[in-house]
């Protein structure tokens, strides 16, 4: 009892009960809730995220080489290549096809842009009877929102150190 | 027997009430969604809806809609009309009980809107036993609802928007569930004309907030495992009796991994529940087939088990004494969202066949 400090996987449904210290109590439950919940397993969960990401990224690939093919510079080629993902992702998020993928693949559907795509366009979706101001037009960054924050933010930051490596000839 | 002494005989030990003229449930009522509908339990209930906007243009429509099927379809069954029916009392998960103020209305029963998250059909039939047997109403109607695609929304993420729950999740159920509780007059008159069995709400145990610190909104069974326990325990010591007094024991939406935590709970005040417990949750869904991971929640998912199910196989004598015990988590997106940890609540209702 005079320790403060919870080993992990030795708590007992006992140990919860008899403990009276409230914030002990609580570690003590949550180890023992974890040890009682089961989990997916993360192997598995890592090989199906590698092969649906690659086939996103493989399809991307495709689409870029096709636009090279087609006589586009290489920028040009990029911008068309993230243009078709986000179009396909927000295409396959309002046929409700692209939940269902990503509750297989994982992190191989939220990394690749497709992701970003499809956590703006569900919300689109699923505000717009709130109205085209206050539904889409305020909910429809509500899960992309941090991305597009801290993403300007961090940039800004490496901008200014880029600046500051360079005034000093390091870049 | 004097009135002073009437009021002292239906308090029983430090949460409970045993009712001095346990109030009969008229009728129940049950109006699922589809999955729901597809589920285990399909065959049990009254209505099942397939389109899940049912009929509405938005998910708390839907609900609203499917609120009032359930309101009509217990009176009816209970063979009354809105006018006999003096309180109504119900409530669900949305913010501000929109599904319930917009599901109602237009049966002009005046109402107690309540909120005890997923517990609420226990709030809202412990509250309505109170009233009919305190003789305040003779007739009145307990009733919830809750929609996954609304919960969803109000709690977690849009529909539309692609990620993996994990195991201990829970899946909402669609669907309203009502009871017409009213004045147990039918002791001789019913006995040799009916083959079903009458249920009446013997007594009641109001649960307390209980907290343990969990703070993981994807496990929700285990957050509320603790008020279960509680609740249940409280219920055994506050009427003196053993877990086999009753031939079920039932949760509301507990889970698999709320029900491994509450039975662990349970025995270290040395009640052994494993024989004779049920979660609403676990039979609603199957969990292999359907895809629901820990199994199902929501007000409605111990509201439709209860009037879909548990009635039924009460009033054909299988179950003659239950408690049932719907359990709900208290947080909201703010209280999760500033780190608090998930409060839970149970309540528990003694139903006895007659």
């Amino acid at each position: 009892m005079n320790d403060k400090n919870v080993k992990a996987g030795d708590v007992s449904a006992q140990d919860v009960i008899i403990e009276h210290d409230q914030d002990t109590k609580g570690q003590k439950y949550n180890e023992y809730v974890k040890k009682m919940t089961p989990k997916h397993s993360w192997f598995l969960n890592m090989l199906k995220a590698f092969l649906i990401g690659g086939i996103i990224c493989t399809i991307g690939q495709g689409f870029n080489n096709l636009y090279k093919h087609w006589g586009a510079t290489e920028d040009l080629a990029a911008s068309y290549t993230t243009l078709s993902l986000v179009f396909l992702a927000v295409l396959l998020t309002g046929l409700n096809i692209y939940p269902k993928l990503a509750k297989f693949g994982g992190a191989g559907t939220v990394v690749p842009i497709t992701g970003f795509a499809n956590s703006v366009a569900a919300p689109a979706v699923e505000f717009k009877k709130e109205g085209h101001v206050f539904g889409i037009g305020c909910k429809i960054f509500t899960i992309a929102g941090p991305v597009i924050l801290y993403g300007i933010f961090s940039s800004w930051i490496l901008g200014i150190i880029y600046y500051i490596l360079m005034e000093f000839g390091v870049v | 027997m004097s009135e002073q002494n009437m009021t002292n005989n239906k308090i029983a030990g430090k949460q409970s009430i045993l009712f001095e003229n346990p109030p009969l449930i008229l009728s129940g009522s049950s109006i699922a969604g589809k999955k729901e509908g597809e589920g285990p339990l399909g065959s049990f209930f009254d209505e099942i809806e397939e389109d899940p906007m049912a009929g509405g243009k938005t998910w708390e429509d839907a609900e609203s809609r499917l609120m009032k099927r359930a309101a009509e379809k217990a009176i009816e069954k209970a063979g009354l009309t809105n006018q006999d029916i003096r309180f109504l009392i119900g409530g669900d998960l949305l913010g501000q009980l929109i599904a319930t103020s917009f599901g109602i209305v237009s049966l002009e029963i005046p109402m107690f809107g309540v909120y005890g998250a997923c517990s609420t059909m226990g709030e809202s039939m412990a509250l309505g036993a109170i009233l009919v047997d305190g003789g305040y109403a003779d007739k009145v109607i307990a009733i919830t609802s809750s929609h996954f695609a609304g919960a969803e929304k109000q709690f977690r993420f849009p529909l539309g928007y692609g990620n993996q729950r994990p195991l201990s999740a829970t899946w909402t159920v669609t669907g309203s569930g009502a009871v017409v509780i009213g004045k147990n007059e039918s002791k001789d008159k019913n006995k040799h004309k009916k083959k079903e069995k009458n249920v009446v709400i013997k007594g009641i145990t109001v649960g307390k907030i209980v907290d343990y610190g969990l703070k993981d909104s994807m496990n929700m069974g285990a957050c509320m495992a603790p008020a279960a326990y509680t609740t249940i325990s409280q219920n055994l010591k506050d009427i003196n009796q053993l877990p086999l007094y009753y031939d079920k024991i039932i949760t509301g939406d507990l889970g698999s991994v709320g029900k491994d935590i509450l039975i662990d709970l349970l025995k270290e005040d040395g009640f052994d529940i494993s024989s004779n417990f049920m979660d609403c949750g676990m039979e609603i869904f199957d969990q292999d087939s359907q895809d629901t991971h820990a199994g199902g929640s929501g007000c409605g998912c111990s509201a439709i088990t209860l009037t879909g199910y548990i009635l039924d196989k009460m009033r054909r004598g299988e179950w003659n004494r239950v408690l049932f015990v719907p359990t709900g988590s208290l947080q909201s997106t703010v209280s999760f969202n500033e780190g608090n940890s998930i409060p839970g609540i149970a309540h528990g209702i003694i139903l006895e066949t007659c």
